[in-house]
């Protein structure tokens, strides 16, 4: 077998969701090569080359694979995926953007999500917000998948020694462009990499009371992150939102503070280690998957919380 | 400018689906069944779009048994035009669905093909992009705002790290996020007018289309439940128990 993963980079360093999907590409056994498509990206082609159980990475540079186009990138790698039994991208928003257009160029299906590898053509992803797990087989001649980061513990970033091969297809599909980007700045660990997030939901009320979890999270080392609710009301960007239909979370630590508990908030954390609630209504379905549960108002809580890190 | 939104028929998201007790399938009997969430934002979408006189037409297509013609209503009722019903009793994946709303596209010509970003029963998130490619054109995925002016489409996107804004010659897929904007009710009178409107049915067949799924689904099962926890009386508590008990801070 061998096995292609898209690299998740920022063009000078690896992302970790990539050495996830190298897990995920080890579970299935075989030659791992790693894609790296980019602008001015030898740095994320060179730590690509030094992740574990990676024998060889291409460096796909050109400005055309700059901003991840889908329409640009999904042409290099649907021309070069041809050769590999498997293509795996991790399930971030990249991923989820690029790859399906992959596979229908390839005529085959994708599998979106994949949570554990069963054996080189079944795996387990889940369906309805988690409330299902389905074991899916492909009959496919190449198998498009996607990987979700949170069930495959990274594979070491130090101590490979793949090669590393520079590509010189350029695939220009000329039919979109990039505009402008809007990056959330923060020095605070990233949500899908933290070992502890703190999030708030609509109880915080509004924007300016976040600041009682960033002093907790700070004290912590934690990312924070938020409901939908939240982010629908404004109080926080979009890029904080966990759940089904956000970011995919798992961390050692959860602590969700005037968050309900609806079934697609549940989606996006209940795989984390311990579950922390904060929240007044002692019913609120949260406490039903929560290790420490506290019935409190969060503005009493939190400032005390505070003050006993 | 015409555009196609598709539907998609699914438990109604506030339902807590669970997997059949044999394991064949996700139990759906006696389940309130809507039209998909980012369905309905696509919707609203095309009829602002045409209501701001951007588009001229909007028709909708959904795909599956007689029943997605319930939720096609819905969306003549809340201002499209026209309802396209693909019907079939096949278990429908993406590349499938894709390949006969291209034949649709072809047909109909339409400039703007709006879907939901992920239907919220399969969770795949793959169709819009997967139409894109195989009709050759660009995608705006995850959409948060959507402005079409001279010719091109200029879709804001929600992206790991924020937005993304990207312009894209049309015709173009859009796929919703779920700030798109916030789906109107249908009024009484609207949802009498729907069931007037043109309804076409047509088969896979019709579209050229196999509809066979390339992936099996061998079993489903529920995730594994996690252990009912405790209330902390206090602050104090909970710090204690996170250092010395879950020795997680
Ligand atoms: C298609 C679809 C996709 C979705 N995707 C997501 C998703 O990815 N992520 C997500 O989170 N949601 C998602 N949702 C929304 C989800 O259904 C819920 O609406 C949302 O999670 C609720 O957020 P919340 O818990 O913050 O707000 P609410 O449900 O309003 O809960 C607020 C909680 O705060 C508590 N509270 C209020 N004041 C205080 C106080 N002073 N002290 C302590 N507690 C207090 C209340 O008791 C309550 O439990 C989605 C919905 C749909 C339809
Ligand atoms: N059976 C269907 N009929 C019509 N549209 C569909 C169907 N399945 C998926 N779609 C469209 O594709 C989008 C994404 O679905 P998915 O790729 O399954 O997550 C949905 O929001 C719909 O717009």
């Amino acid at each position: 077998m061998s096995i292609l993963v898209i690299a998740e980079h920022d063009n000078s360093s690896l992302k970790v969701a990539t050495l996830n999907t190298i897990a995920a590409a080890k579970a299935i056994g075989g030659d791992i090569v790693v894609l790296v498509a980019g602008a001015n990206c030898a740095g994320a082609g060179e730590a690509a080359a030094k992740a574990d159980g990676v024998s060889k990475v291409l460096v796909a540079d050109n400005a055309a694979y700059e901003h991840q186009l889908a329409e640009n990138v999904s042409l290099l790698i649907s021309e070069i995926g041809k050769d590999y039994t498997h293509i795996l991208s991790p399930s971030t928003s990249n991923g989820k953007n690029i790859l399906p257009r992959v596979a229908a160029l390839l005529d085959v299906e994708q599998i979106s999500d994949i949570m554990s590898v069963e054996s080189e053509d079944t795996f387990k992803r889940p369906i309805y917000a988690g409330n299902v797990i389905a074991t899916v087989q492909s009959t496919d001649s190449i198998k498009v998948i996607t990987v979700r980061g949170t069930a495959f513990d990274p594979v070491a970033s130090e101590g490979g020694s793949a090669s590393v091969e520079s590509l010189d297809v350029v695939k220009d599909a000329g039919i979109s462009s990039f505009v402008k980007e809007e990056i959330a700045k923060s020095e605070r660990p990233e949500l899908t990499a933290a070992k502890v997030i703190i999030s708030g939901g609509r109880g915080m009320q509004n924007g300016e009371n976040f600041k009682l979890l960033e002093v907790v999270a700070d004290k912590l080392g934690a990312a924070v992150g938020a409901s939908r609710a939240a982010v629908d009301a404004g109080f926080v960007p979009n890029d904080m939102q966990v759940g089904q239909t956000g970011k995919i979370v798992a961390p050692d630590l959860y602590v969700a503070v005037g968050i309900s508990g609806a079934i697609q908030h549940l989606a996006g954390m209940k795989d984390s280690k311990v579950i922390v609630a904060i929240n007044k209504d002692e019913d609120a379905p949260i406490f039903q998957v929560a290790d420490y549960g506290l019935v409190a108002d969060l503005f009493d809580a939190l400032p005390e919380l505070d003050s006993k890190l | 400018m015409k555009i196609l939104v598709a539907v998609k028929r699914v438990a109604d998201a506030n339902v807590k689906v669970r997997a059949k007790a044999d394991g064949s399938a996700a139990d759906l009997a006696n389940v309130k069944m809507a039209i998909n969430p980012f369905c309905e934002i696509a919707v609203e979408e095309a009829v602002r779009l045409k209501e701001k006189g951007v588009a001229t037409e909007v028709v909708v297509v959904s795909m599956g048994d007689k029943a997605c013609q319930e939720q096609i209503r819905t969306a003549l009722a809340l201002g499209a035009d026209r309802g396209i019903h693909v019907e079939t009793d096949v278990d429908l994946q993406p590349l499938a669905i894709a390949k006969m709303l291209k034949a649709i596209v072809d047909k109909e010509s339409s400039e703007l093909i709006i879907l939901g970003k992920q239907s919220i029963d399969g969770d795949n998130n793959q169709t819009g992009q997967m139409l894109a490619a195989l009709a050759g054109i660009p995608q705006g995925t995850f959409a948060s705002e959507v402005v079409i002016e001279d010719g091109k489409a200029a879709v804001t996107r929600e992206i790991d790290g924020g937005l993304q804004t990207i312009s894209l010659s049309l015709p173009a897929v859009v796929t919703t996020d779920l700030r798109l904007n916030e789906p109107r009710y249908a009024s009484l009178p609207n949802i009498m007018k729907a069931k007037r409107k043109p309804l076409d049915v047509v088969s896979p067949a019709d579209l050229g289309v196999d509809p066979a799924p390339g992936v099996t689904t061998l079993k489903v099962e529920a995730p594994a439940e996690r252990q009912a926890g405790i209330i902390v009386e206090s602050v104090e508590e909970l710090v204690d128990k996170l250092k010395n008990e879950a020795k997680v801070i």
